[in-house]
């Protein structure tokens, strides 16, 4: 894998997170029905800085969670997956209107998963989708409320997000998969 | 995701696939505690409990841990089966496996079986328990139980209080703790350790009072009554008089450490009444109920990393 392109840095993430905060509350008429579901993992650390954000501008908490979504992949047994990380959702969903937010959407197959997830919990309002990234490559109908970035890949590249909570530094880079495309 | 898929004894685990399983184990933990206690990772598996010998708390742990996974999960006693015509244990088998079942969990009286089958068949196979022999889930949930407690393994003194002879439960725990680092003590008399110490090679003290103020875990072992083909100890006073734990010497152990039993408790045997009816502070001391619950996210944990 090689750099391809750096897309977003420290400051740029964090614009873009301020911006989707500011429209979360535009679209939603105020933060009072809203709680925020991050995917693990790095969806989480964007949902704490998105209801962070909100903090700030509305001057109150509003409840972050964390989801899991091992359990309810649809390629189970097809490929090797990472270690199921905790979910955490201390509070009632119900009649809420959820913010779910993931680093990047790719097939849609994880959304699907999170979707299912979430409605094992209780009947929320509504769902609404953050992601940093959108890369294309849908598999599955579905699209997400708030973009960060617009960003048309081909399937040979990787986007790469690090955060300063899992990776140590905040960035997004497009890394690609060289061999594979010269031997094409 | 383990390289053994079949769990016989604990040597099918390396330390790292045993740290593995404990990490993953605080996720299923949580399935538990939900309103809607289910999901649907292992739906469309079929998993078999054959169990050749009497269980509650093993067999009925598999049994809600795959359910709570949405597996289908069969449960096949010895009893009332067609072993009681006369057919073998392998024809048995045979009849299961031709239903396209995915995972079996074999319990059996007879040391060594549940290898043998594993090495016959080709789907994985959980031992839930064989003979004197093994008891690797059992031990997986004992190494739980302790890491919920004290978070890591370095420096814990556990001492394992008494049947060793009879019992597989001691032979898993004290190979996986060993594996582990923790240090481990066994206190027994001589009529109920086996021959073989050598090779289990762990400091033998006699007595309780020995290690009860010293020790973080005190794990006190069934008296395995059906398992003793022979009066193995005296009289119940003199087990009493050295190996059982009673009010006075739970009030000895130091603050922090635990008391664990893997179930059913012969009370006033090994335990004595007064202390298993204890409540308040002290009552923390206890986590023969905690480890059932965790034995449910061990062995959830378990069938999803064999089965995914």
């Amino acid at each position: 894998m090689t750099e391809k392109a750096f897309i977003l840095n420290e400051d740029d993430i964090e614009r873009v997170l301020r911006r989707i905060s500011h429209e979360i509350l535009e679209r939603n008429k105020g933060y009072k029905s809203l709680v925020f579901i991050g995917l693990q993992k790095r969806g989480v650390p964007l949902a704490n800085r998105i209801a962070k954000n909100i903090e700030i501008f509305e001057g109150e908490k509003v409840k972050a969670g964390k989801l899991d979504i091992s359990f309810y992949r649809d390629d189970i047994g097809r490929n090797v997956k990472p270690d199921v990380q905790i979910t955490d959702i201390p509070f009632d969903i119900k009649d809420k209107n959820i913010i779910l937010v993931d680093d990047v959407l790719f097939t849609g197959r994880t959304v699907r998963a999170a979707l299912d997830a979430i409605i094992d919990f209780g009947r929320p309002k509504s769902i609404q989708l953050v992601v940093l990234i959108d890369r294309g490559h849908r598999e599955l109908p579905i699209r997400a409320d708030y973009v960060g970035k617009n960003l048309p890949t081909s399937l040979d590249e990787f986007v790469d997000v690090k955060l300063k909570e899992t990776d140590g530094v905040d960035s997004v880079i497009v890394l690609e998969n060289k061999r594979k495309r010269d031997a094409q | 995701m383990l390289s053994n898929k079949s769990i016989v004894d604990i040597d099918d685990l390396s330390k790292e696939e045993v740290n593995k399983i404990l990490t993953n184990a605080d996720s299923f933990l949580e399935v538990s505690k939900r309103d809607v206690k289910k999901v649907p990772t292992l739906r469309g598996k079929t998993i078999v409990n054959l169990f050749f010998e009497p269980s509650t708390r093993t067999k009925t742990s598999f049994e809600v841990a795959a359910k709570r996974l949405s597996a289908d999960i069969i449960n096949f006693s010895a009893q009332g089966s067609s072993l009681e015509k006369g057919e073998s244990i392998f024809d048995t088998l045979k009849t299961i496996l031709a239903m396209n079942v995915d995972l079996v969990v074999i319990r059996h009286s007879d040391c060594g079986a549940v290898k043998l089958i594993s090495e016959t068949i080709d789907i994985p196979v959980i031992n839930a328990g064989d003979g004197k022999y093994q008891h690797p889930t059992q031990a997986l949930l004992d190494l739980y139980t302790i890491k919920k407690r004290f978070n890591n393994f370095k420096d814990l003194k556990v001492a394992v209080v008494g049947d060793i002879l009879n019992s597989r439960v001691a032979r898993s725990d004290i190979e996986l703790f060993k594996k582990m680092g923790i240090n481990v003590t066994i206190v027994s008399c001589s009529m109920l350790l086996p021959d073989c110490m050598d090779y289990i090679n762990v400091e033998v003290n006699n007595c309780i009072d020995d290690v009860i103020e010293d020790a973080d875990v005190i794990y006190m072992l069934r008296m395995q009554f059906e398992k003793q083909d022979r009066k193995f100890y005296p009289s119940i006073r003199e087990y009493n008089r050295f190996l059982s734990l009673d009010m006075n010497r739970l009030k000895r152990m130091k603050p922090g450490s635990i008391v664990m039993h893997p179930g059913p408790v012969n009370r006033g045997i090994e335990i004595s009444e007064e202390v298993m009816s204890i409540s308040g502070k002290i009552a923390e001391k206890l986590e023969i109920e905690n480890q059932v619950t965790y034995g449910v996210a061990i062995r959830m944990a378990l069938l999803y990393l064999i089965l995914s």
